[in-house]
């Protein structure tokens, strides 16, 4: 049952993810983003990360979308913006590299599957909950919590550097 | 409940906490200071490298982990930390007068560079996969946000958006790499990878995931298929900021490779290094060959740090005790006679950057035209300077651990060197000045900056033995 649930959801990720790259319309292409975001949010909650899950609907695919369509919005791109020119050599090379591709990941599964292991494991009963999580992030992942932290210091400071009309 | 103490130590992270606290209060001064009391803010934050530099030297010859095996302090990361904070040293005091004459003296850009130079100390004296990816992030941020300091200039705009694009693009492929071998051995722990990799199977994702990351670390490095944003971002980024990424950030990116090539991925040595033996070897043809047609010398000297880069890839190829101790040796002397290079670069302006400009130099400048030559003598790797000796370095582990013919690439590689960078010694001294404009007294701690820096370049070439000592008792120990 649920390897089922797990090839509907993955082929679900894997369609709307095509179709964001695919999409000549930059909101469309927003839309399916938020449609693989939530597929995605899926996968996580067959994985026991229930916490992980909401996050990631209430943060990526509320917030995080929501400012990209701000975004498109503001650009106020004009009809012809939206497409873009295809060139031959170009199709050729790509058409050639996805083949390629397609063959090393047929190898890969073909070699990986037989490696997976198939023991059944026994996971903490608060497994992927709120606490386990701040429990880590708070012990063992402290530094990287706090690295974090300066990241997106840097990030706000170069916003303002680089956007802000008068310094 | 019980209550669990996360694993904190101050004191090792101490050199990193002085250059994150510099950067926080240079950035809180900003605002509260007003006209010429701005002029200080420079002075803190070279005071503050000074500082971290000082106490990374008393944390020499010590070993202990913290933050839950995430951090390490060694020589290893010591040595590296030396050459981050002296190539930030030299940045930050030639950059006082070139920020001011293209009107951009702002508080954040010397923020900007310690916040960078934080990121860099973390990815050499971390142990955990995470915390190098974050320590990467953190830098190449502060480097986006600084090639694109000259805001009004339509170069630097491009050369931050280009550096930007490829560099989300690079993280990228890094991540997945590290969440592949996290599938394959249960870990993001050097360590724990390393005890992995001794076993008797290795499954395909561990080399997929090696693969990602080189790729992801390639970039940062600039070695060969991942070099293209090179040329463009270093011409177009500030000319101190060019100094700062061509020297700083690769280091850093090397002493991760270092330790995730030849710590944990050590018991593999034969499986990944027939891949770095051709970007070695296309690495060092491709920089050399390519600056050989450039007449702009900030994209001369591009092209010549992919070449450098290859030659270090040398050094990883060989690997054991004296290829990490060459490759370190060859950054440090790197970083002195590089920067040495762009400083005086940086003194002539942002106009200045065809090699015509250059014509007639020493009459003008008699001392910037000789230490130039200097710098271009060490680049190309003649004898009384420190770039023949980290060559020589170099070359001696290849042949040692059995790669003659890298050597002998290399050391072809460095004659078409020669060409070019002598080519900027003949217009300079050769040729009769150009235009007639009046000549500027050199500011004093870009004078500094150009004193420290040939200092380095000489002493690492005639007494090589103090500082490839050090470099040898600072190696981890290799698998």
């Amino acid at each position: 049952m649920q390897f089922f649930i797990f090839l509907i959801v993955s082929i679900i990720l894997v369609v709307a993810s095509i179709l964001v790259i695919v999409q000549r319309n930059p909101v469309v292409s927003a839309l399916f983003l938020i449609a693989a975001l939530c597929a995605q949010a899926i996968l996580y909650l067959l994985l026991n990360a229930t916490f992980l899950a909401v996050i990631q609907i209430i943060v990526y695919a509320g917030a995080i979308m929501v400012l990209f369509l701000f975004v498109i919005m503001l650009l106020n791109l004009r009809k012809d913006e939206f497409g873009f020119e295809k060139r031959k050599a170009q199709r050729f090379f790509g058409i050639l590299f996805a083949i390629l591709l397609l063959v090393e990941l047929g190898v890969v599964i073909k070699i990986g599957l037989s490696k997976i292991p198939s023991t059944e494991f026994s996971l903490d009963p608060d497994f992927g909950g709120v606490q386990s999580i701040g429990k880590a992030l708070f012990t063992d992942y402290l530094l990287p919590f706090e690295l974090t932290s300066v990241l997106l210091l840097v990030a706000m400071v170069g916003a303002i550097v680089l956007a802000k009309k008068k310094l | 409940m019980s209550w669990l103490t996360p694993d904190i130590n101050f004191k090792i992270i101490s050199p990193e906490l002085i250059i994150l606290i510099v950067a926080l209060l240079v950035l809180i001064l900003e605002p509260l200071l007003k006209g010429r009391s701005k002029n200080i803010l420079p002075h803190i934050s070279w005071i503050g490298v000074a500082l971290a530099l000082v106490s990374v030297i008393t944390l020499w010859n010590r070993e202990e982990l913290g933050f839950n095996q995430m951090f390490i302090l060694d020589n290893f990361s010591c040595f590296f930390k030396i050459i981050f904070l002296s190539g930030t040293l030299l940045v930050i005091l030639s950059s006082i007068s070139y920020l001011k004459e293209e009107k951009i003296f702002h508080g954040e850009y010397f923020s900007l560079i310690l916040f960078a130079t934080f990121g860099m100390m973390l990815m050499a004296s971390s142990l955990n996969l995470i915390v190098i990816f974050l320590g990467l992030e953190i830098m190449s941020l502060c480097l986006y946000i600084l090639a694109g300091f000259r805001r009004y200039d339509l170069k630097s705009n491009e050369s931050s958006m280009k550096y930007f694009l490829i560099g989300a693009f690079a993280s990228g492929f890094l991540l997945y790499g590290i969440a592949m071998l996290y599938g394959a051995t249960n870990s993001t722990n050097l360590k724990e990878i390393l005890i992995f990799t001794q076993g008797f199977e290795n499954p395909l994702f561990l080399f997929i995931g090696l693969g990602l990351i080189l790729v992801g670390l390639g970039f940062k490095i600039a070695s060969f298929p991942f070099h293209m944003w090179v040329p463009d971002v270093y011409e177009g980024a500030p000319t101190p900021i060019t100094a700062f990424i061509s020297s700083g950030p690769k280091a850093a990116g090397f002493s991760a490779l270092l330790r995730i090539l030849l710590f944990a991925f050590g018991s593999l040595h034969i499986d990944w290094s027939f891949v770095l033996w051709i970007l070695a070897v296309l690495t060092m043809s491709f920089g050399n060959v390519i600056a050989l047609s450039q007449t702009n010398i900030k994209r001369l000297l591009a092209y010549s740090s992919i070449a450098h880069a290859g030659y270090v890839l040398v050094a990883l190829v060989a690997g054991g005790d004296s290829g990490i101790s060459s490759a370190m040796f060859y950054l440090l002397a790197y970083t002195f006679m590089n920067i040495g290079a762009f400083i005086i670069i940086i003194f002539l302006g942002e106009k200045k950057v065809n090699l015509d400009d250059y014509s007639g130099l020493v009459t003008k400048y008699p001392i910037l035209g000789i230490t130039l030559a200097l710098f271009m003598f060490s680049l190309a790797g003649f004898p009384p300077t420190s770039g023949f000796m980290a060559k020589f370095y170099v070359f001696s582990s290849a042949i040692k651990s059995g790669y003659t013919g890298l050597a002998i690439i290399g050391v072809l590689n460095s004659f078409v060197s020669v060409y070019y960078y002598l080519r900027v010694v003949v217009i300079m001294f050769m040729r009769a000045p150009v235009d007639e404009v009046q000549k500027v007294p050199i500011p004093f701690f870009l004078g500094l900056a150009l004193l420290f820096s040939v200092w380095g370049t000489l002493h690492l070439g005639i007494l090589p033995q103090s500082f490839l000592t050090l470099a040898q008792n600072s190696i981890f120990s290799p698998f």
